[in-house]
């Protein structure tokens, strides 16, 4: 499929800020919706809006349907052995929660050792840090080296008996590098520790299959892969989400109540507590059904491939510019680009590139203990998705320049 | 010497702003005024000195002399650094009581506050908070 079909398929990506022609660029964050997203949720909200699994009319019936028949889109897309592996959630924060909390209280006691990577973005330590404090276990941390690639030579050592679970993202919102996750959990495994893989970035950048990589948690967000915001998945193996208790209590995730003692409702609805995002989980369906298009497709591949090629020749050589995560080959990397010029603020940059129309991030990236690691009060960072153009790569590296010139003087 | 009434100060600058009519500009402007920043002493970027709230570091010392409040402020971002420029323009040198009663509108009026990122209009609100803050405790 050809970039400018793509674009049209997303409808804010014609707008213009500041009267110059919207460069979004700041896709790691949130991406774009498509179209069949948005009228998808307004049929929604037009048509079968009902609460599901409780009533038994027909618009009820209906939203039920839309609702776990997204379920079953999710569990292909991840190639989960069973549908009721598949947890709704608002995002990958939220899933994340679950799984510390929920996991902690099942398996985690005094002295135990829960293990994060210091590439992690606070979803994926703070959540473990507060599970750790109330269990009394120790979060431990894997290093990654200079060049931002895991430490993956120390992480045998580092596992013991105490061991029970290590979370990772798949790849770095940050350093935009794959992380080699398969060998990771096979390593993890061999010890008898879990492992949970962040998917916040990694589903969106070729996506997971959970049955092959092992992993034993799986979360990610919808609205980093086109579908409608507040919705997200926790994957998480039956044998391990059967044993781990509800997280919050409510409607749906009961079976019977009583004053005297309450009963859980069998997985999936054990962990969905309360009304559910019903008018947005079902948008995963048009969204995952085009992530599993431009990831297949040779064409999108090759246009994406270009642009990465282009950007790490023109940011990696530049000699005022220190670029973050950079990869051993070309294959490692995703089109995410987080960086820091010599002698300019970061900030500077951001607020000159967004009067000229282009959108990135700048700051701390929600990864605190990786800013330190490198050293740095904050980075500039391109996130581009498959709807970005090379002209618009060019045309950010144009600008990028002019704004150095502008802010050096 | 006469000083300009903080009225006519705020008049000029927003003025000055009026000129241009892009963005970009604007912020050259800004660049401009943060360059022309007087030396801020290295030994007073202290933490109780610093303002929170900005995703860069601003700086920000006060010294009372005959009534009135002089400011004196440093940031490691250069449009930051020209923020405060404008501000420290406006109110050093003012009494308390000047500082304090002043509605702080001419910032919404050069358009500052609406192209600011909501991080950096918070930092832009910390800033006026400060300057409002150390006012209020010298009146």
């Amino acid at each position: 499929m050809k970039v400018d079909e793509i674009r049209q398929l997303f409808p804010a990506l014609s707008q213009e800020v500041y009267g110059k022609k919207l460069v979004y660029f700041d896709n790691a964050a949130t991406s774009q919706r498509l179209a069949a997203v948005i009228e998808y949720q307004d049929r929604l909200a037009f048509g079968p809006n009902a609460n599901i699994h409780r009533a038994v009319h027909k618009l009820a019936i209906d939203a039920t349907r839309e609702y776990e028949e997204t379920r079953d889109a999710v569990r292909d897309f991840i190639n989960a052995p069973s549908r009721e592996e598949i947890i709704f959630t608002s995002g990958t924060t939220h899933s994340i929660n679950l799984a510390a909390n929920c996991f902690g209280d099942a398996f985690i006691n005094p002295g135990d050792e829960v293990i994060v990577s210091e590439s992690e973005h606070h979803s994926n330590i703070v959540p473990w840090q507060i599970m750790c404090n109330r269990r009394g276990a120790v979060l431990r941390v894997l290093p990654v080296d200079d060049e931002g690639h895991i430490r993956l030579d120390i992480l045998e050592g580092m596992l013991s008996e105490r061991s029970k679970i290590l979370a990772i993202t798949q790849i770095s919102n940050v350093l935009g590098l794959k992380n080699p996750i398969n060998e990771i959990v096979r390593i993890c495994h061999a010890k008898g520790c879990k492992v949970l893989v962040d998917g916040a970035q990694g589903v969106v950048h070729g996506g997971i299959d959970v049955q092959r990589t092992g992993c034993d948690f799986y979360a990610f967000s919808g609205h980093k892969i086109y579908s409608a915001t507040g919705v997200g998945v926790l994957f998480g193996k039956k044998e391990l989400l059967e044993k781990m208790p509800p997280y919050m209590g409510g409607g749906e995730m009961i079976d019977h109540v009583r004053f005297s003692g309450t009963t859980y409702a069998p997985l999936p609805e054990k962990f969905e507590a309360g009304t559910q995002n019903l008018l947005a989980v079902p948008t995963l369906k048009p969204a995952l059904g085009f992530a599993s298009m431009v990831n297949t497709d040779a064409e999108v591949k090759k246009q994406q491939r270009e642009i990465i090629d282009y950007l790490l020749d023109k940011l990696g050589s530049a000699s005022d510019v220190r670029l973050f995560g950079v990869p051993r080959g070309t294959e490692e990397k995703i089109p995410l680009f987080s960086f820091c010029v010599d002698g300019v603020h970061h900030e500077d940059l951001a607020l000159i590139l967004d009067k000229m129309g282009i959108a990135l991030r700048s700051g701390q990236m929600c990864a605190e203990p990786l800013m330190d690691r490198f050293g740095v009060t904050g980075m500039l960072r391109a996130s581009i998705a498959p709807y970005n153009t090379m002209e618009e790569a060019e045309y950010f590296i144009k600008c990028l320049d002019r704004a150095k010139k502008m802010l050096r003087g | 010497m006469h000083m300009k009434s903080l009225e006519e100060v705020k008049e000029a600058i927003v003025e000055d702003f009026s000129v241009y009519e892009e963005w970009l500009d604007k912020y050259e402007y800004l660049i401009e005024l943060g360059r022309n920043l007087s030396e801020y002493p290295e030994e007073k970027k202290t933490d109780d000195r610093l303002i929170q709230g900005c995703q860069s570091r601003v700086w920000l010392d006060s010294e009372v002399k005959e009534g009135r409040i002089w400011f004196t402020a440093d940031s490691d971002a250069i449009i930051t650094k020209g923020i405060i420029s404008l501000l420290i323009s406006v109110y050093s040198g003012r009494t308390a009581a000047e500082i304090a009663g002043d509605d702080f509108g001419f910032i919404t009026e050069i358009g500052l506050k609406d192209n600011l990122s909501p991080t950096r209009a918070n930092g832009l609100a910390s800033m006026i908070d400060r300057i409002r803050t150390i006012a209020e405790e010298n009146l």
